[in-house]
């Protein structure tokens, strides 16, 4: 971890948590311009950092489960602060960035490997590649925001507001916000599914070839379109849609790491 | 250019006493105009609340009592004799006043700590002013950056964002959980005073659906009528708990008027959508354990008291903060207002050094007959350069430096080496 973009990248990304945290605790314009800037710097140094690997590599930068980490990382980030200027709400941001920091940290901090290429290029491909991550990275929004939901929850029906809970963003609004954001994941899921087995024809003279994560990756989005449904639905408005959300995530989180790692065919990095 | 204050407030006098002292606008724009030809203040502002009556103004001429001065009007124009405002009234100075000004913009003055209703009070009150010209300079600098102040400490601070008071609370509450309440829907049961409460703040909060249910169905109407609502009939209690998101209780009755049964039922009904009571009756008049429905949240009228309380603490623990902010801009202001004072003992420097010039050239020049008019002219030119090089160049720097006018602090010494506005001795 000596690239001077991944070093200040980490240096801007943590001072933007601290002063998020900062600004929940005690909120203050300063404290919320500068935590919003500094995640915009370290967007900023994240992609030049993302753009030097990937001009060594042509191709974007994927070649391996930690290229693959380090743009989840990003594009995390850079979703939050989509979804940050819409709702004009900088609460959630504590809560997002450790999942960023660590991504990047867990992307960045072995040794530095020997870039190889990877074993498929073209326009398909990124596309398929960048949009399953950017599926994720939704996913992962909408799970944080679920937490906040049943934390916010548990502390109105507790009649424990304290000073945090009176920070947060309404039940309410959690609750579209984790909506919008899986239906985000959905459409970018599908997306880039459809551009994976468009790849997987070129390659292969077929469109499905029953590779674990494929199947997997399908099973993910029927659950999070089973989400999207049953969330509106009496029986499971509210808390429980919420603890299906983060019962979700843990599949993407499986798909992965285990399905990535040690049980797919054509998705494997190593 | 002195500043001075005199006032009472809500601490210092009776409310008997402050409505004997209010000022209206017509008549805040006569106790300018007279303060003006009588030559006490060149500049005033009368800022007056229900919980204060202050004077701010700039005295026409330096003198050791301008305060007292302004006291005794104070007495005369509201025909009170200057003894009962005894104890009453308090009297600031320069950045004693500033300070006071700008504590009463941040609602650290107000009987209710950080209450946001005085910020346009101020403003109201320096528009009226502004507008009747009876403001100057030093009062549109100072009122303007007391506006700032207030600005400041309600977006800087959480001094004024949590409720104080029991039916503010409830309606927090529910944005806690609804967001905004412009599209939501509000049932009160009871058309009492505490209901009346919740009702104005849901209004103020842009709540558009609102129903009334109550014993009295004339109370009822009367509530509904005030505000916008709609009167539903007693015996549809249960039928129009599917209907609300929220529903405010406050009835006299020695037994819950809502069961768990009822709720469980109108959950049901409503598909779970989630529904915040806040009964403020005592005796309870929802059934406690009505809290363990899924989706439902109970506030009773102990719940929101611990809440307010948390709240007044909260409040009081961002004080320092808006503290800073205020010395931050009274610093500002002195610095603005040094500046001022510089330029205008400069100017009369100048004034008086051209006027020393002309007769120093007269007398001398008289008897050098010798010199030819363009001598004269040229000898007149270079006497105003070396004055012009003599006074603005201090000029400038004292302008630019702030702190070379702290090191001077008493500009009057300045005045009197020069006999700058007064008669030699």
């Amino acid at each position: 971890m000596t690239n001077p973009y991944v070093l200040a990248t980490l240096l801007f990304y943590v001072a933007s948590l601290g002063l998020y945290i900062w600004n929940l605790r005690e909120p203050s314009r300063t404290a919320g311009i500068g935590a919003t800037a500094c995640l915009m710097g370290g967007l900023v140094l994240h992609y030049l950092a993302l753009l030097q690997r990937s001009r060594l590599i042509h191709a974007v930068p994927y070649d391996d489960l930690f290229g693959s980490l380090s743009l989840f990382a990003w594009l995390l980030a850079a979703t939050y602060l989509g979804l940050e200027a819409i709702h004009r709400r900088r609460s959630v941001g504590p809560f997002v960035l450790p999942i960023v920091l660590i991504l990047f940290l867990l992307a960045h901090v072995s040794a530095a490997r020997p870039i190889k290429a990877p074993p498929a290029q073209g326009p398909i491909f990124a596309f398929h590649v960048t949009l399953n991550i950017l599926a994720y990275s939704a996913f992962a929004i909408s799970f944080v925001l679920s937490v906040i939901y049943l934390l916010q929850n548990r502390r109105l029906r507790g009649h424990k507001l304290g000073i945090v809970g009176w920070r947060l963003p309404p039940l309410d609004v959690l609750e579209r916000m984790t909506r919008s954001s899986v239906l985000i994941g959905c459409v970018s899921m599908a997306a880039g599914m459809t551009a994976g087995f468009i790849w997987a024809h070129r390659l292969q003279g077929r469109y499905w070839n029953g590779d674990p994560k494929v199947i997997v990756t399908v099973l993910i989005l029927a659950i999070y379109i089973g989400y999207t449904l049953l969330a509106r639905t009496a029986a499971w408005r509210g808390a429980r849609a919420s603890a299906l959300c983060i019962f979700n995530f843990m599949f993407v989180i499986f798909s992965y790491s285990i399905v990535n790692r040690y049980l797919s065919h054509f998705h494997r990095y190593f | 250019m002195e500043i001075v204050l005199i006032g009472l407030n809500h601490r210092t006098a009776t409310v008997e006493l402050r409505e004997r002292v209010a000022f209206s606008a017509e008549r805040a724009c006569e106790a300018a105009d007279l303060l003006r030809s009588q030559g006490i203040l060149e500049e005033t502002l009368v800022l007056s609340t229900c919980n204060r009556s202050e004077l701010y103004g700039v005295p026409c001429e330096l003198s050791a009592d301008s305060a007292g001065a302004v006291e005794l009007f104070f007495a005369s124009f509201h025909q009170l004799p200057p003894a009962e405002l005894n104890g009453s009234l308090y009297r600031h100075r320069d950045s004693h006043a500033v300070r006071h000004l700008f504590r009463v913009a941040a609602g650290l003055d107000s009987m209710l700590l950080g209450e946001a209703e005085i910020l346009g009070q101020v403003r109201e009150a320096y528009r009226i002013a502004l507008d009747h010209g009876a403001t100057g300079p030093v009062l549109n600098r100072m009122f303007q950056g007391a506006l700032e102040v207030g600005k400041r400490v309600r977006t800087e601070t959480e001094i004024g964002t949590r409720p104080v008071s029991v039916a503010f609370a409830g309606v927090k509450l529910s944005e806690q959980i609804f967001g905004q309440m412009t599209n939501h829907r509000a049932l009160i049961v009871g058309a009492g005073a505490t209901s009346e409460q919740v009702v104005r703040h849901l209004c103020d909060r842009g709540i558009k659906q609102l129903r009334v249910l109550n014993r009295t169905a004339e109370h009822a109407v009367d509530l509904a009528v005030r505000f916008g609502g709609e009167v539903i009939p007693w015996e549809n209690l249960p039928a129009a708990l599917e209907w609300p998101d929220l529903i405010v209780t406050s009835v006299s009755s020695a037994e819950p008027i809502l069961t768990r049964a009822m709720l469980e039922r109108a959950m049901a009904a409503r598909g779970n959508r989630a529904l915040l009571l806040i009964d403020l009756g005592v005796p309870r008049n929802v059934a406690a354990d009505a809290a363990d429905l899924y989706n439902t949240y109970l506030y009773n009228i102990d719940d929101l008291t611990e809440i307010v309380e948390q709240n007044k603490k909260a409040r009081e623990a961002e004080i320092p903060r808006a503290e800073t902010i205020i010395e931050e801009q009274i610093e500002k202001f002195m610095h603005w207002q040094a500046g001022v004072a510089t330029g205008a003992v400069i100017e009369d420097l100048r004034k008086k050094l051209t006027a020393e010039r002309e007769t120093f050239l007269h007398e001398r020049l008289a008897s050098m007959s010798h010199l030819s008019e363009r001598d004269r002219t040229e000898v007149a030119a270079m006497l105003e350069e070396f004055l012009d090089r003599v006074v603005l160049d201090p000029a400038e720097r004292l302008r630019g430096i702030p702190e070379l006018r702290r090191k001077l602090q008493d500009l009057e010494a300045l005045r009197d080496l020069f006999h700058l506005g007064r008669e030699k001795p």
